[in-house]
């Protein structure tokens, strides 16, 4: 076994260095559905009142194809299915945590280190996975352990199993995409690309109100989310995604064991001898570094925009056949159409996705520092405000494109399959826009910090992280008004379908452009490196 | 203007470590100016704080008469720098980044550049993560002597290199002297500071220890003699400036400060010297004294 040597050393190791963001979010993440139950409890003490709004959800192929399917009008049935949004970021979080104990270990040059003491060439890829596998079965049985305490019954445990086998999945599917890309960021868009990829096959299947559809089987979220918890289990299926995870897993033990230090799938190529016209200012440099990065997230939000805007007329087609769900659902969303409501909820996660875009070219900046690489840079005729602008351009104008293809391509899907582009489009495309302020607080916030305390930059994905789960779970968990008031999210107008108000929208920017002023004028003070 | 660096009393602390602690730094025009000290001694701090990049808690510093915290961008039009860890964008090749560098500072030469990149045998059409350390570094390298900067500042540039590159590297310094430009050189390779520099700077925790010409430095630096004597070595051990005296029969070894070689000489040769022996005084051993925290002080 001694290509394992030093796996119980590095598990250590990784544990060490990840002591405390590890169990704070597993926890977290964890306990979350268990208060999502009690809320439900809550609102709906009487099962017969339960059983009517699961009913109403059901019968709402647009509510089915975002959140999944449910699978019975009871408690744990519908705890499980509304926590489905957790269990994605749970599998988000435990994939980057793989990527960072792997690709980005060895990128920064710290595998070689390890590598030439005694430790097996995929001891690395080994612990990550254990670390993976580990926290996913900590998580599941934390996550079972909470709901059964709110709905008990072997349904607890098959969430349990679901919420462990889905992290398990993109865990391995992680430690693989490590093996084959030299870089840890792209590695990071391979798992990001599988995760939505997932989530919008099961998106375009459940939405068509057909709980057996192929798509929605071939996706693994949706296969896992076929355990069925509350709703007749299907253990089987937790077994055979966790067979294919550790296929996965050994199918990335065998590369990482055969492979080269420092070396991707594909060889990299001799690239120009001397830079193009373009790449002869700071903003030039910027754009190099990030065009790959602005292009995959803007086709990102073109498919997803796509297919679920043209879900969304599915939604509209059952408030026609049943005006008692229409009035139901105009008393629970206050928008005038159930398809309305549906973009809204769309353009909602898609604007804390183009926020996540701008945290991510604000915090690049912060990475040029301290890799050393902003040193030679400001060393020339560049002055920081220079160099900093063109970060804080893509940070804040990268969203402005997203949300302008979310609008766009939205709309057009919107409006094209319910035969209304013209009037949709405008109205889509608003909504989207309008989405922007709150957008542009949260990367300020950063945008700020990287000014003032650039230390806690990554404390921004920790922000974001808070203000999704305020606006996914917020009302679910009946928090008080003034939590809800802290996300940014919260301010802006329900669009389309909701009132337009102008005042947050200006409070919002204004205090975007004075933080964004706090962040520029920081940076002009403070030591770089 | 004649200095082109001048620090006085610089002092910065990260925390509780104080990284310069009263350091002083004069670097004229026209000179090769050797910047040395051990590990963690505060050259790059120094050389950081110069460009502007950290901000002094105290004494003064300027860089062509300006300030380089709050002028950095017009001064930095005429200084080119090599940090000591080089690190290169993954996806831009070497040649995009020589480029690029002397974009940003404001043009370059073009021709130098090509010339520069194959004396240093250069390949520009690899990625930065395919680079060696040495390789990498000598993207720097070009890109700063490739400018036509007034000024070089070179953070430890030729750590990485090998000796045929490292004596290309001395060729262009001695050309660079030649043409007029100021270096100040951070350097731990003594034999390197002893082919270029004019002078030298030495510092230890933050402080300048030692500064002048080689020729200033190796008059405090000592000779190592072994002499056979006719008589016994009456009075030789208490002369002032001589020191490590050891006896073993009729021979004598001792060490003594060049400053009163002249004078331990006739006193030796009054004793009558059958056989001598002497080393000539090593930058080596003043760096040694200098490097080790206690030699410092006697
Ligand atoms: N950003 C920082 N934060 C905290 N401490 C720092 C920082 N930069 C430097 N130091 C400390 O300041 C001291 C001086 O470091 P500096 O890098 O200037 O040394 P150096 O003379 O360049 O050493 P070397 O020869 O190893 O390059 C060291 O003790 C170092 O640990
Ligand atoms: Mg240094």
């Amino acid at each position: 076994m001694t290509a394992l040597a030093g796996t119980g050393q590095l598990l250590r190791l990784a544990l060490r260095r990840d002591r405390f963001i590890l169990p704070l979010w597993a926890i977290l993440l964890a306990l979350f559905p268990a208060s999502v139950a009690g809320s439900f409890k809550a609102l709906y003490p009487d099962p017969v009142e339960l059983a009517k709004f699961a009913k109403s959800m059901i019968a709402s192929p647009s509510i089915t194809g975002f959140y999944g399917p449910i699978f019975a009008p009871n408690l744990g049935s519908l705890s499980a299915w509304r926590s489905g949004i957790l269990v994605i970021i749970a599998a988000l979080a435990v994939s980057l945590t793989v990527i960072r104990h792997t690709r980005n270990e060895e990128e920064q040059g710290r595998r070689e280190l390890l590598g030439a003491t005694v430790v097996g060439r995929p001891a690395q890829l080994v612990a990550a996975l254990l670390l993976a596998f580990g926290t996913s079965a900590v998580i599941g049985v934390l996550a079972a352990l909470g709901l059964a305490s709110a709905a008990p019954g072997a349904g607890a445990w098959a969430f349990g199993l679901e919420y462990a086998v889905i992290c398990a999945f993109f865990g391995a599917v992680a430690g693989l995409a490590a093996q084959l890309t030299q870089s840890a960021r792209t590695a990071r868009w391979i798992v990001g690309a599988a995760l939505g990829g997932s989530f919008l096959l099961r998106a375009a299947g459940d939405a068509n109100g057909d709980e057996n559809s192929v798509l929605s089987w071939i996706s693994p979220i949706g296969f896992a989310q076929r355990i069925r918890p509350y709703a007749g289990e299907r253990w089987w299926i937790g077994g055979v995604l966790l067979l294919i995870a550790v296929a996965f897993g050994l199918w990335a033990y065998k590369l990482a064991g055969s492979r080269d230090i420092d070396a991707g799938l594909v060889a990299p190529r001799p690239g120009p001898p001397r830079a193009g016209r373009s790449l002869s200012s700071p903003l030039g440099l910027a754009w190099r570094l990030q065009r790959g990065g602005l292009i995959g997230w803007l086709i990102g939000f073109a498919v997803i925009s796509g297919v679920l805007g043209s879900a969304a007329t599915t939604a509209s087609d059952a408030l026609k056949d049943s005006p008692e769900l229409a009035e139901m659902f105009q008393r629970l969303g206050g928008a005038t159409a159930l398809g309305d409501l549906f973009m809204v909820t769309l353009i909602s996660i898609t604007a804390i996705a183009a926020a996540a875009q701008g945290i991510q070219a604000a915090v690049r900046a912060r990475t040029e520092e301290t890799t050393g690489r902003l040193e030679p840079i400001l060393a020339t005729a560049v002055g920081r405000t220079r160099w900093n602008a063109g970060y804080v351009l893509f940070a804040l104008g990268g969203p402005v494109l997203s949300m302008l293809v979310v609008g766009l391509v939205g709309g057009l899907s919107y409006g094209g399959s319910s035969g209304d582009v013209s009037g949709q489009l405008p109205r889509i495309l608003g909504a989207a826009l309008v989405s922007l302020p709150a957008i542009w607080l949260t990367v300020a916030i950063v945008l700020a910090l990287f000014g003032l305390a650039p230390r806690l930059v990554a404390a921004g994905w920790v922000l974001l992280a808070a203000f999704l789960l305020l606006g996914q779970l917020g009302a679910v968990l009946q928090l008080s008004q003034w939590a809800l008031d802290l996300s940014p999210f919260t301010h802006t107008p329900h669009l389309p379908g909701g009132a337009m108000t102008w005042t947050p929208l200006i409070w919002l920017s204004l205090l975007s452009v004075a933080l964004g002023a706090l962040g520029f004028a920081g940076f002009r003070r403070r030591d770089v490196g | 203007m004649e200095n082109i660096i001048e620090a006085s009393g610089l002092r910065k602390s990260f925390g509780p470590t104080q990284a310069l602690d009263g350091l002083d730094l004069v670097v004229r025009r026209g000179e090769v100016h050797g910047f040395l000290g051990p590990n963690g001694a505060g050259k790059s701090t120094t050389i950081r704080v110069l460009l502007g990049l950290l901000k002094a808690d105290g004494g003064s510093a300027t860089l062509f008469g300006g300030d380089p915290w709050k002028d950095a961008v017009t001064l930095h039009k005429r200084l080119a720098y090599v940090p000591g860890d080089v690190t290169l964008w993954p996806s831009l090749t070497g040649g995009e980044v020589i480029d690029l560098l002397a974009r940003l500072r404001g043009g370059g030469d073009k021709g130098k550049r090509d010339e520069l990149i194959q004396r240093f045998e250069l390949d520009p059409r690899k990625k930065g993560r395919t680079y060696s350390k040495g390789n990498r570094q000598k993207v720097a390298l070009v890109a700063a002597l490739a400018s036509d900067a007034e000024l070089l500042i070179l953070d430890e540039p030729t750590s990485g290199l090998d000796p045929l590159m490292e004596s290309v590297f001395q060729d262009c310094i001695n050309a660079e002297r030649q043409n007029g430009r100021t270096v100040l050189l951070s350097s731990h390779i003594l034999a390197e500071a002893e082919a270029l520099c004019d002078r030298v700077s030495i510092i230890r925790a933050g402080k300048t220890v030692e500064t002048g010409t080689l020729a200033e430095l190796r008059h405090l630096t000592r000779t190592s003699i072994s002499a056979d004597l006719a008589s016994p070595p009456d009075g030789l051990a208490t002369m002032p400036g001589v020191h490590d005296f050891v006896v073993e029969g009729s021979r004598v070894k001792f060490q003594v400060d060049t400053a009163v070689l002249d004078e331990t000489l006739r006193h030796l040769a009054s004793l009558g010297v059958r056989g001598l022996t002497s080393q000539p005084p090593t930058l080596e051993e003043l760096f040694l004294r200098h490097y080790q925290s206690e030699g410092a002080q006697s």
